[in-house]
């Protein structure tokens, strides 16, 4: 069996898949990765199932010394890296030899970097599925010394890349109308639109805080609404006026308003926006969001398709043998499938 | 389409949940009738398999139903779901069957749930009169939700109606029995609460180890019974199953 052992790890790594659905009536949420979008990418570069679990990393990665020869990629955050010293391509598939280091550090850009291995981690299963829910109880972070078991890769195609979606700087997030926005005026909601936040440091996997010049964002009647279902995305408004994106790890059910929902195409966005980066968010018809969501949910089935070999110049590599050994899949003869 | 304009005036109102679902809500305030309209509703649907739900749930009021409306028009779903409205008042409709009953040991007060004492003052009651009202209500879990298996229970007499503290309780430990605003929850884990902390048990809403890790649905009911800081110390000592030595019985 193949597998990552820990060396030296993150604040915050945790095994992270799709989630696991089907538990809203026991008060348990999906769960699931921050960037749900890295997922697919790294399945598409190792040419298996995005339910396949991934490592999540935020801010900082860690160490890991492969056990035996594993295919890899690296995708979500642009983290600093290297395998035995030299850096990897970010959003491409790699041979990881055995007993090779892989050492991953601080987050360039965005926030949460996925570490994938071919035929994904085989960690174990709480309710069904490997994806940490750490605000429920199931699973753990990663430690120091923790050996990563890979399921078996059926796969040996490496050297393959992708140009992500960009969502690692920020920007406009667009936004559904949901339950409680017409509860917003309609100058509060103008106003919503034309703020720029700022990510704040307070966030984590259950909510992102918003943090603004100016004054607060109120309903009308604010303190009286009963508690009411809690969807991923929803915008909360607190006593003081403060928004907060609710994330994957988000409670079923709440008593502050939401003003919004966020599209779910643009949810990855917040989770990897730097802290300190501006958002501002637009709302959407409810058609608008539909059809621009439906066309997110056929790009992600698509993502195989945009997978391309890596194109390598050979003045700029500084070991032309090795990374022809290592990656037999690049060929001049190789068909684009896109 | 205005998705969140309902189409009649006043209640049932159904509205969109951003792209992630249909929810049909019952009353704007929370009642004994709209809670029971919400179980009972979803039950009813639950009960048709539309190929379109993926999960539901009901909440105080209202009963949720996720759809990925990116693929499926709200519309037609609204209209399916208007058309089950109208087939009887569900302010009137029975709870669905094959409700629990748990009778759940409990130790009031004490260190082991230090705010009972405060609690009682602020309902104007004794301390042993507040332990009559706390274990002889029966109480039903009016929805599970906010934490995993957590239940929020109802509902204690008016005099219960005790507002939240100002200052969070930083910590109270899994299966506190708290209350506020006539209801009680009942924590699956230490968590922070705004509510005051008034009986112990050993009863864990969710125990993600077994294998049945959620023990509670929406509509069942609670007594919680009281028993003797000792006979709470010999439960722990003795049941390791994560139910605290609670009974169950099937509510006919």
């Amino acid at each position: 069996m193949s597998a990552l052992i820990v060396r030296s790890i993150g604040p915050a790594c945790a095994i992270q898949d799709l989630g696991r659905p089907g538990f809203l009536a026991n008060g348990l949420t999906r769960g699931g990765a921050s960037d749900p979008t890295a997922l697919y990418e790294g399945a598409a570069l190792l040419r298996h199932a995005p339910e396949m679990a991934a490592l999540e990393m935020a801010g900082m990665g860690g160490t890991f010394e492969a056990t035996a020869d594993m295919r890899i990629a690296l995708t979500g955050a642009e983290m600093t890296a290297t395998i035995d010293g030299d850096p990897p391509h970010s959003n491409a598939s790699h041979l990881l030899p055995k007993g090779a280091i892989l050492a991953i550090g601080a987050a360039r850009r965005g926030t949460f970097g996925y570490l994938h291995v071919g035929g994904g981690f085989d960690t174990p299963r709480y309710l069904g599925t490997r994806g940490s829910h750490l605000s429920a109880g199931l699973g753990q972070l990663i430690a120091v010394g923790d050996t990563l078991n890979a399921l078996p890769d059926s796969g040996t195609e490496t050297g393959l890349h992708l140009i992500p979606e960009p969502r690692l700087d920020g920007g406009t997030i667009r936004v559904v109308p949901s339950v409680q926005t017409d509860k917003f005026s309609d100058e509060t909601r103008a106003r919503f639109e034309a703020t720029k936040f700022r990510r704040d440091p307070r966030g984590n996997r259950q909510g992102m805080r918003m943090d603004f010049d100016g004054d607060g964002f109120h309903a009308s009647g604010q303190l009286n609404i009963v508690s009411e279902i809690v969807v991923l995305g929803d915008i909360q408004i607190t006593g003081d006026g403060t928004p907060f994106v609710l994330m994957h790890e988000c409670q079923t059910t709440g008593g502050y308003p939401r003003i919004g929902t966020v599209l779910p195409a643009d949810l990855s966005k917040v989770s990897q926006a730097p802290i300190g980066g501006t958002l501002q968010f637009e709302f959407l018809t409810f058609d608008q969001a539909a059809a621009i969501q439906a066309r997110a949910n056929t790009s992600l089935a698509n993502m195989r398709r945009v997978v391309k070999p890596l194109v390598r110049d050979p003045a700029t590599m500084q070991d032309l043998l090795s990374y022809q050994l290592i990656s037999g899949a690049i060929s001049a003869t190789t068909k684009d499938e896109g | 389409m205005t998705a969140n304009t309902p189409s009649h005036d006043g209640w049932p109102q159904i509205k969109t949940v951003g792209l992630a679902g249909i929810l049909v809500t019952f009353s704007p305030v929370l009642s004994e009738s709209a809670n029971r309209a919400a179980i009972a509703f979803r039950a009813a649907v639950k009960d048709q398999d539309w190929t379109e739900i993926e999960e539901s749930n009901s909440t105080l009021v209202s009963a949720f139903f996720r759809i990925d409306l990116a693929t499926h028009r709200p519309e037609p779903l609204v209209e399916r779901l208007r058309d089950m409205l109208g087939t009887q008042n569900w302010l009137d409709a029975p709870l669905p069957d094959g409700r629990t009953l748990w009778r759940v040991p409990t130790l009031f007060g004490t260190d082991r749930a230090p705010q009972l004492q405060e609690a009682a003052d602020m309902a104007g009651r004794s301390v042993n009169e507040a332990i009559t009202d706390l274990s002889t209500t029966t109480m039903r879990a009016l929805t599970i939700g906010f934490a995993p298996g957590q239940p929020y229970l109802g509902t204690l007499p008016d005099h219960w109606e005790i507002p939240r503290l100002s200052q969070i309780t930083p910590r109270v430990p899994a299966g506190a029995l708290v209350t506020a605003v006539r209801q009680f929850c009942l924590f699956p884990y230490d968590t922070p609460t705004g509510w005051r902390h008034v009986g112990q048990t050993g009863f864990l809403s969710f125990r993600p180890w077994a294998d049945e890790p959620f023990v509670l649905r929406a509509g069942d009911e609670m007594i919680f019974d009281p028993v003797s800081e000792t006979e709470l110390a010999k439960i722990e000592a003795s049941v390791k199953d994560g139910l605290g030595g609670a009974q169950r019985e099937a509510i006919p």
